[in-house]
């Protein structure tokens, strides 16, 4: 496989009163074509303005300081307002978490699928919407004619993403950018949701990057997991070296905490103690340190870098920590409590 | 909290054919009446010291059984018992002295504090109301509680603002349990929290049931977490409970269709597995409780519908012991 989509040291900050709150600090990483990748990490941990970062969809206070985004080659980041608008909806297409508020309620259904079929295709109104029926179709939605007539109001939550699938899906992109597409769903509908993204995916070949904070769904889908916090890469490594051997004691804080539908249920959960940082600077030592039951004196005086993990099962699992955390036990609950 | 001895004794909270309908207005310009079933026909018990867990997609009742138990709307039929005393039907000042010892936490530590109060002030506010504490007594009860959900007592002279998410709700958990109460209903208290913060959320939930012998009804949609906290679990569909037994029972042997349906279509965080696993997912999404569908509001989405299923509302029935379900099939 070759790489489809390089990141290299993308930095985003937003500009506050009292100075920057710094989002993405510097991170790396690349998409090879065909594949999903998934992007993992709780909220305020930088992994959607990542995302809005790649096409430059960042609110007015946001600004990407340094680093290149590189499409089959193209810098995305270099490209004027101009040819960008090509790239959105054409090469990248996106699925954002709330379908209600990702579409006019003015307009009608058939209107808005339609407009980038004609604006990037080059397609006749009336071809468009005959595509856009079938489009509907595809991603599940009977009768597809009659209802590009309709309002988004006359659609519900699931059915409405269902619409922005379509539509993202309609320019037959390179890559699929889907920020949580499931967390405002109910888990019947997240069912059907992830199924029908894997079907277009599997029958298209687009690469996609699932952003999420549920590491559940995440095992189902991806290829590749990178976990996210503080606006850095912690881990990143193939779906099953994630959940068999994770390295980042984050990663492992994450999984612990999850309660299961299986095995024994008297057990206590496993805390990560504490909250995450708020980034009004950068970190000049490890960001996690404060509540990383594991960290030693390093990880208060330098920050890791993404480094390949020690015996790794395989060439791609990095993680960001001083300590092999398999040479160390530590009590289940360790780590600060919340103060 | 085992189940053979919650079974015998006298339910805390007794449940019986409770429904809750609103009245609305629809069309553009509202000229239509229409009735939403919100909860209908609901019975359920809960014992003292056990955790019954009510889950549910978003708009089939839990919230409102949950409410409408606690007399914070007014039921349409149906009667709640506490302890053996009928609630249902009392005035708000007969029903105060209840309120004390059957409290609620929220789903949202946002919206549920005041900004414009200490959350000292905020703790402290039903220990005055009841008339429990004051003064010196009163601060240090406060200190205590907040020390009880693992806060700095010294925060008690600060405001919510100054809080994440996760300490918000610590402050909530510490203000239904300043009148010291014996049953509290957690609805869905920590669907707005980040997973790390779910956990410590959830853990402290029940390290507070152990200490001070709480009983909860414990709503939320989230089948892990119901699991992981709950004795007993009841399963609602468009303001129906389709079943209801001890959480092994249901979560190993799920006999109505919609549980089982909800139970495939949950993730499990295992790569292998997941891609293995068949998630027969039901289609369609959930009818509207303006219209619920006749007999089994289930059955327009049910791959065992049959005959009877479209007109008769089966039965509320227990097929073993404390394994309740309403199904034709089952």
């Amino acid at each position: 496989m070759s790489v489809l989509l390089d990141v290299q040291e993308l930095q985003t900050r937003f500009q506050v009163r009292k100075g920057y709150v710094y989002a993405v600090n510097g991170i790396s990483f690349t998409l090879e074509e065909g594949e999903t990748l998934a992007v993992v990490g709780e909220s305020g941990c930088g992994k959607s303005v990542t995302m809005l970062s790649l096409v430059r969809l960042l609110p007015p206070a946001a600004s990407i300081e340094n680093g290149k985004v590189l499409l089959r080659g193209e810098d995305l980041l270099e490209l004027n307002l101009r040819q960008l608008r090509d790239v959105r909806g054409g090469e990248v297409g996106m699925i954002f978490q709330d379908p209600m508020t990702s579409l006019n309620p003015f307009i009608n259904i058939g209107t808005q699928m339609a407009e980038p079929l004609v604006y990037h295709r080059g397609m006749s109104k009336s071809d468009a919407l005959a595509r856009s029926a079938e489009l509907l179709e595809m991603v599940g939605i009977p009768d597809g004619e009659a209802r590009l007539r309709e309002y988004p109001h006359q659609f519900s939550g699931g059915m409405r993403q269902r619409v922005m699938i379509a539509m993202s899906m309609s320019c037959e992109p390179a890559v699929l950018i889907a920020d949580e597409p499931t967390t405002a769903l109910d888990v019947t509908i997240q069912a059907q949701i992830v199924d029908l993204v894997k079907e277009l995916r599997d029958r298209s070949g687009v690469a996609v990057i699932w952003i999420t904070h549920d590491l559940s769904v995440v095992a189902g889908i991806a290829d590749r997991v990178i976990v996210m916090y503080a606006g850095y890469i912690v881990e990143e490594a193939p779906v099953d070296a994630l959940f068999e051997d994770p390295r980042h004691p984050y990663t492992v804080g994450l999984m612990g905490a999850l309660p299961s539908l299986t095995g024994e249920t008297g057990t206590r959960l496993t805390t990560i103690g504490g909250s995450p940082p708020d980034l009004i600077e950068l970190p000049d030592f490890c960001p996690f340190h404060p509540r990383c039951p594991y960290a030693i004196d390093r990880c208060r005086k330098e920050n890791p870098m993404l480094e390949p993990v020690a015996e790794a099962s395989d060439r791609g699992h990095r993680a960001a920590c001083w300590v092999d955390i398999r040479d160390v036990s530590v009590s289940s609950e360790a780590g600060v409590a919340a103060d | 909290m085992s189940q053979t001895e919650s079974s015998n004794g006298v339910p805390l909270v007794r449940v019986e054919n409770l429904s809750k309908h609103f009245s609305v207005r629809i069309g553009a310009y509202g000229e239509t009446r229409a009735t939403v079933h919100a909860l209908d026909d609901v019975s359920f018990n809960v014992q003292r010291g056990e955790t019954l867990g009510l889950v549910g997609e978003s708009g089939c009742g839990k919230s409102t059984a949950g409410l409408t138990l606690l007399q914070l709307h007014r039921p349409t039929s149906g009667k709640v018992f506490f302890e053996e005393q009928e609630v249902t039907g009392l005035s708000e000042k007969e029903m105060r002295p209840l309120r004390r010892r059957m409290q609620i936490i929220f789903q949202d530590p946002y919206s549920t504090l005041s900004p414009r109060m200490t959350i000292g002030n905020a703790i402290g506010e039903p220990l005055w109301l009841h008339e429990l504490a004051t003064g010196q007594d009163a601060q240090e009860r406060i200190a205590k509680l907040l020390d009880d959900v693992g806060l700095n007592p010294a925060f008690a002279f600060r405001y919510p603002h100054e809080f994440s998410g996760g300490q918000r709700q610590r402050v909530c958990i510490a203000r239904a349990l300043a009148c010291e109460p014996e049953f509290i209903v957690c609805d869905e208290p920590i669907s707005a929290l980040d997973v790390s913060i779910q956990a410590q959320i959830i853990n402290l939930l029940q390290d507070l049931q152990e200490e001070y012998n709480l009983t909860y009804l414990f709503i939320a949609h989230d089948l892990a977490v119901v699991r992981h906290i709950s004795d007993r679990v009841a399963v609602m569909y468009l303001g129906r409970v389709v079943e209801m037994a001890p959480k092994e029972r249901l979560f190993e042997n799920p006999l109505h269709p919609y549980t089982n349906a909800l139970l495939l279509s949950v993730p499990v965080p295992n790569p292998r597995l997941e891609r293995q696993r068949e998630h027969t997912v039901i289609s369609g999404n959930v009818p509207s409780a303006i219209n619920p569908p006749s007999g089994c509001r289930f059955h327009p989405r049910c791959p065992l519908a049959f005959e009877p299923c479209d007109h008769v509302v089966p039965e509320w029935r227990e097929v073993e012991a404390g394994h309740w379900v309403a199904c034709h099939a089952v």
